[in-house]
C-alpha cells in the first residue's frame, strides 16, 4: 500500500506519528515551541481512532509521572515539552531509567537559561546526554533534522526504550517543531492488546497474575551492595547500547579536507553551508550524528584523521564540541563555531567561520 | 530549479497562509518543499514572515539568509529583508504603507498594489492570494492546477466553496502587477 | 495446640489475608500504617479485586508499602503517587488503582497532583494517613502540624506567625467536583479501626461506580516522632488531633 503524503510541522509529525504507531498514552504541558503537539493529538481525537489516551496535566512534573506510571504497566507512552519543562521533568527521568522503564520523551529546544526565549536552540544538549537527572543514567537520544524523521523517531524510539527498558529522548528544536515539510505517514497500528504486554513484558506491574507474586517497579534499594548490582546491570545495558545503537549520516565526506559535524537544524544549515563553500572550492564534508548518546565516536575518530580542521557547529556555547574533542583525542584541530539564545546561525556565517578554520 | 522565497508583512495579512499554499501546491507538483516561519509573539499582531522553498532536490537548509525572492508587505520588513535578496533575484512588495522605497539596482523590483485592489473590490481577506498572483506571474514555479489543487489541500473542507473566488484573487493579481525597477 | 489444629476453621480466631505479603512490616510499634495495611489488603480479598489491583507507594514512611501488598505495585516519586495513579486508572481502565499516601506526600510537595487528580474526578481510591509530622526522616513539621506542637523543624513549637497554619486538605479536597466520597478515619481504638475499614471498603466499592475521586484520610499516630508511648500517642491524637481532624464522613455520593 502506498504512503499517504503530507505537509506538515515537526511537532504535528510527533503527534501523528505517536498516533498511527499506536502508542497508548501522552501526557503533556503546553509550551512553546512545541504546543501544535497536544494541539494536534486532542483535534485528531485518538481516543476514539485507536483508544489511545491524551490527557493535559496540570504541569510537566505530573506530566512526566504519568509517563512513568503508564511506562510502569508495560504500555508505550510519552510526553513533550521544551527546555524550562524537561528541566522540571528531570527527577521523573531519573526514576523511570532507574526503575528501567520504557518511555518517550521530547524535547523540542529554545533558547535558555531560565525563561530565555522561544526560539530556536541547541543548548539542552549537556543536559541531555550526560545526564540532567540524579544518579548514574542516560538517555539514548535520538536528533531529527526533518519532519520526516520526527515522525519516524517516534516508533524507533519506542523501539530503543522497549529495548533497553531505558527512556528515551528525540532531542529537537524550534526550528524542526515547526517547519512544514513532505512527510509519508503510515497506516494506523493498532495498539498492543493486554495479553501481548504479559507475554512479552513479564516485569511490567500491570495486575499480580495467579502464577507469579507481585511485580514491583521502583528504583529504591535501600540496600547499597544490592544497589550496587542494580548499577553495574544498568550499566553493562549501557554498554549494549553504545556497540549497537550508533547511528549518523556523512554527507560530502569523500573528498572532503575539513569536516562540519552538526545535529538537527545545524545539520540542515551546514548543508547549505556547504553548498555554498563547495562554490568557492572549499571541500567541506559534515557528519551529523542521529544518536547524540550513544555518540558516534568511533566514526568520527576515524573521519576526522583524514580532515585538516574540524568544525563543530551548534546553537549553544558549545557542548557537543566537547564529545567531538574527544572522540578526535585532540590529534585535529577542533574549533567549535555557535550563535545561541534563540539566534539561528546563517550558512554564510558558518563558511565564514569555516574560512577562518582554514586560516589558523 | 530551487526557488527560495521569504514572504514577510504584518501579521494577520496571510503571510504564513500564503506560504502554505505556494508549499501545497508545489507537493501536488512532486517538488519537494519547506515552509519555515517566523513563530512566537509576531502572531499577535506584530511582523511575520516565512522562508518557503520549493525545489526539485532535496532541501538543504530551512533557514535562510538569502533569497531568490522576497515578497515584502510592510516597511519594516522592506528595511530587514531588501538587502537579504540574492543579486539578480527578484523583490515584490505593496507599495501600501511603503514610505522608504527599495533602492537596489541589482534586482528586479515589481509592485503589487493589492491593498487598494482588495479594499477597491472589497475582497480583503482575498489580499495574500492577489500578491500571490503578482509572484507567479513572474515566476510560474506553480501551475493553476497544481494550485487549485494546493489550495483544496490547504483549506478546510468547510472553505471550499471560496476557491473560486481565491483563484480569481490571484488572477487580479497578474493583472495589477506592473515594474518598477527591471535590471 | 499444633499449627494444623490452630487453624482449623472451628478453632481460628484471627487469619492473616494472603493479599498481604510474609515480609516482616518495619514500622514502629504501634504505628498505624501496618493497621491501615491490613484492612486495605482484607478489602482486596473481600472483594476478590487480587489480580486486578494496582497500588502505588508514596515516599514517607509508608515508602517500602509494595513490599507488604501481594499486588502489582509502583513505587513514586515523592508527591507524585496522584500523577501515577491517574496515568494507570485511564490506561487499564478495568483495573482497581489506588494510592497510599502520608501527609507529607500528599499535602506539602505533591499538593498540586493532590488537588488535580481529585479536581479531574479520576476513578481512583486515595488513601492518605495523617499523623502531622514527617516520620521516616526524623520528625520534622508537616503541613498537618498541629499549632503549637514541637518537632524538629519547630523545636519551640509550631508558630503560625512563622510556620503557617495547620492545612486540613482533606476539608479542601471535599469542596472540588470530581471527589465523589471523603471521609475521615482513625484507627486508634478497635471501634475507629473498624469503621475505617468499612470506609476503605466503601472507597473501593465507588471506585466500581465511576463518579470521581474517593478518598479516605486516616488521623494516625507517630510514636517516635511525637515521642510518645503508644498508649499516650493514641490519648494524645484523641486530645489534640481530633479536635482539629474531626472524624466522620465529609462527601457521600448521591444514592441513585
Amino acid at each position: 500500500m502506498s504512503k499517504e503524503l503530507r505537509l506538515m510541522k515537526g511537532n504535528e509529525a510527533i503527534a501523528e506519528a505517536a498516533i498511527r504507531c499506536g502508542v497508548d498514552g501522552y501526557f503533556g504541558y503546553p509550551i512553546t515551541p512545541q504546543s501544535e503537539i497536544l494541539e494536534h493529538l486532542m483535534a485528531e481525537k485518538p481516543y476514539e481512532k485507536t483508544g489511545m489516551v491524551v490527557l493535559q496535566a496540570e504541569s510537566e512534573v505530573a506530566s512526566i509521572n504519568m509517563v512513568y506510571g503508564g511506562a510502569a504497566t508495560g504500555k508505550r507512552v510519552m510526553t513533550t515539552s521544551s527546555s524550562p519543562g524537561i528541566s522540571l521533568m528531570q527527577e521523573g527521568l531519573s526514576y523511570i531509567a532507574g526503575a528501567e522503564l520504557p518511555a518517550l520523551i521530547v524535547n523540542v529546544v529554545r533558547g535558555g537559561p531560565g525563561l530565555g526565549t522561544i526560539q530556536p536552540s541547541q543548548a539542552d544538549y549537556f543536559q541531555t546526554t550526560k545526564g540532567g537527572g540524579h544518579g548514574d543514567y542516560r538517555l539514548i537520544t535520538l536528533a531529527p533534522s526533518s519532519v520526516q524523521e520526527m515522525y519516524d523517531f517516534v516508533e524507533l524510539g519506542f523501539e530503543l526504550a522497549f529495548k533497553y527498558r531505558n527512556p528515551v529522548m528525540i532531542l529537537s528544536d524550534g526550528v524542526i517543531g515547526q517547519v512544514m515539510e513532505k512527510v509519508e505517514v503510515d497506516d494506523y497500528k493498532p495498539r498492543w492488546t493486554d495479553e501481548y504486554i504479559k507475554q512479552n513484558f513479564p516485569w511490567a506491574a500491570f495486575g499480580k497474575l495467579p502464577t507469579r507474586n507481585h511485580n514491583i517497579i521502583t528504583s529504591l534499594e535501600l540496600d547499597s551492595s544490592k544497589q550496587e548490582q542494580v548499577n553495574i546491570r544498568i550499566q553493562s545495558k549501557y554498554k549494549e547500547c553504545e556497540a549497537k545503537e550508533v547511528r549518523y549520516e556523512e554527507i560530502m565526506t569523500q573528498d572532503a579536507e575539513y569536516l562540519f559535524v552538526a545535529y538537527g537544524s545545524s545539520a540542515r544549515i551546514c548543508q547549505k553551508a556547504i553548498e555554498l563553500a563547495r562554490s568557492e572550492g572549499i571541500k567541506v564534508g559534515l557528519l551529523r550524528p542521529i544518536t547524540l548518546w550513544p555518540f558516534p565516536s568511533k566514526a568520527l575518530k576515524a573521519l576526522g584523521q583524514k580532515m585538516k580542521g574540524i568544525l563543530s557547529i551548534e546553537m549553544s556555547a558549545g557542548q557537543m564540541v566537547e564529545d567531538v574533542k574527544l572522540a578526535v583525542e585532540c590529534r585535529v584541530p577542533v574549533e567549535h563555531y555557535g550563535r545561541f539564545g534563540g539566534i539561528i546561525p546563517t550558512p554564510t556565517e558558518i563558511c565564514e567561520a569555516l574560512k577562518k578554520v582554514i586560516a589558523k | 530549479m530551487t526557488e527560495e522565497i521569504i514572504i514577510a508583512g504584518f501579521g494577520g495579512q496571510g503571510v504564513l497562509s500564503m506560504g502554505k499554499i505556494l508549499a501545497y501546491s508545489g507537493i501536488m507538483q512532486n517538488k519537494e518543499v519547506s515552509w519555515m516561519p517566523s513563530y512566537g509573539p509576531e502572531m499577535r499582531g506584530g511582523t511575520s514572515n516565512v522562508t518557503v522553498i520549493i525545489s526539485d532536490e532535496r532541501i538543504s537548509s530551512p533557514c535562510l539568509n538569502q533569497f531568490d525572492t522576497a515578497i515584502i508587505l510592510n516597511q519594516q520588513s522592506m528595511d530587514k529583508f531588501e538587502h537579504s535578496v540574492k543579486s539578480g533575484g527578484l523583490l515584490i512588495y505593496d507599495p501600501n504603507g511603503i514610505t522608504d522605497h527599495p533602492t537596489r539596482k541589482d534586482i528586479n523590483i515589481y509592485q503589487v498594489a493589492a491593498t487598494d485592489k482588495a479594499s477597491e473590490i472589497g475582497i480583503m481577506k482575498l489580499f495574500n492570494m492577489i500578491v500571490l498572483g503578482g509572484f507567479l506571474k513572474i515566476k510560474s514555479i506553480v501551475t493553476p492546477e497544481m494550485l487549485h489543487k494546493g489550495l483544496e489541500k490547504s483549506l478546510p473542507a468547510r472553505h471550499h466553496h471560496l476557491i473560486p473566488d481565491n483563484e480569481k484573487a490571484v488572477e487580479i493579481g497578474k493583472e495589477i502587477l506592473k515594474p518598477y525597477h527591471l535590471l | 495446640m499444633t499449627r494444623e489444629e490452630i487453624i482449623k476453621p472451628e478453632n481460628l480466631v484471627y487469619r492473616r489475608t494472603p493479599v498481604l505479603t510474609d515480609a516482616t512490616m518495619h514500622y514502629c510499634p504501634g504505628c498505624g500504617h501496618g493497621t491501615v495495611h491490613r484492612m486495605i489488603a482484607e478489602v482486596i480479598e473481600e472483594m476478590g479485586i487480587q489480580e486486578n489491583t494496582i497500588g502505588i507507594a508514596p515516599v514517607g514512611c509508608s515508602v517500602l508499602a509494595y513490599n507488604y501488598f501481594d499486588v502489582d505495585f509502583i513505587e513514586a516519586a515523592h508527591g507524585r503517587a496522584p500523577a501515577i495513579a491517574t496515568a494507570i486508572k485511564r490506561l487499564k481502565p478495568d483495573h482497581f488503582v489506588f494510592s497510599y499516601q502520608g501527609d507529607g506526600d500528599l499535602a506539602a510537595i505533591g499538593t498540586g497532583e493532590t488537588i488535580h487528580t481529585c479536581n479531574r474526578g479520576e476513578n481512583i481510591t486515595m488513601i492518605f494517613v495523617n499523623n502531622g509530622i514527617y516520620g521516616m526522616t526524623g520528625g520534622q513539621m508537616a503541613p498537618t502540624t498541629l499549632e503549637g506542637m514541637k518537632t524538629a523543624t519547630s523545636p519551640y513549637g509550631r508558630d503560625r506567625e512563622i510556620m503557617g497554619n495547620t492545612l486540613k486538605i482533606t476539608e479542601l479536597l471535599a469542596q472540588l467536583p470530581g471527589t465523589c466520597y471523603v471521609t475521615r478515619q482513625a484507627v486508634y481504638s478497635p471501634a475507629t479501626a473498624r469503621k475505617c475499614k468499612k470506609a476503605i471498603r466503601q472507597a473501593f466499592e465507588y471506585q466500581k461506580l465511576g463518579k470521581g475521586v474517593s478518598f479516605v484520610e486516616v488521623v494516625s499516630n507517630c510514636n517516635s516522632g511525637w515521642k510518645l508511648q503508644p498508649v499516650q500517642a493514641n490519648e494524645w491524637l484523641v486530645e489534640n488531633m481530633l479536635p482539629m481532624f474531626p472524624l466522620g464522613d465529609m462527601k457521600v455520593p448521591d444514592k441513585e
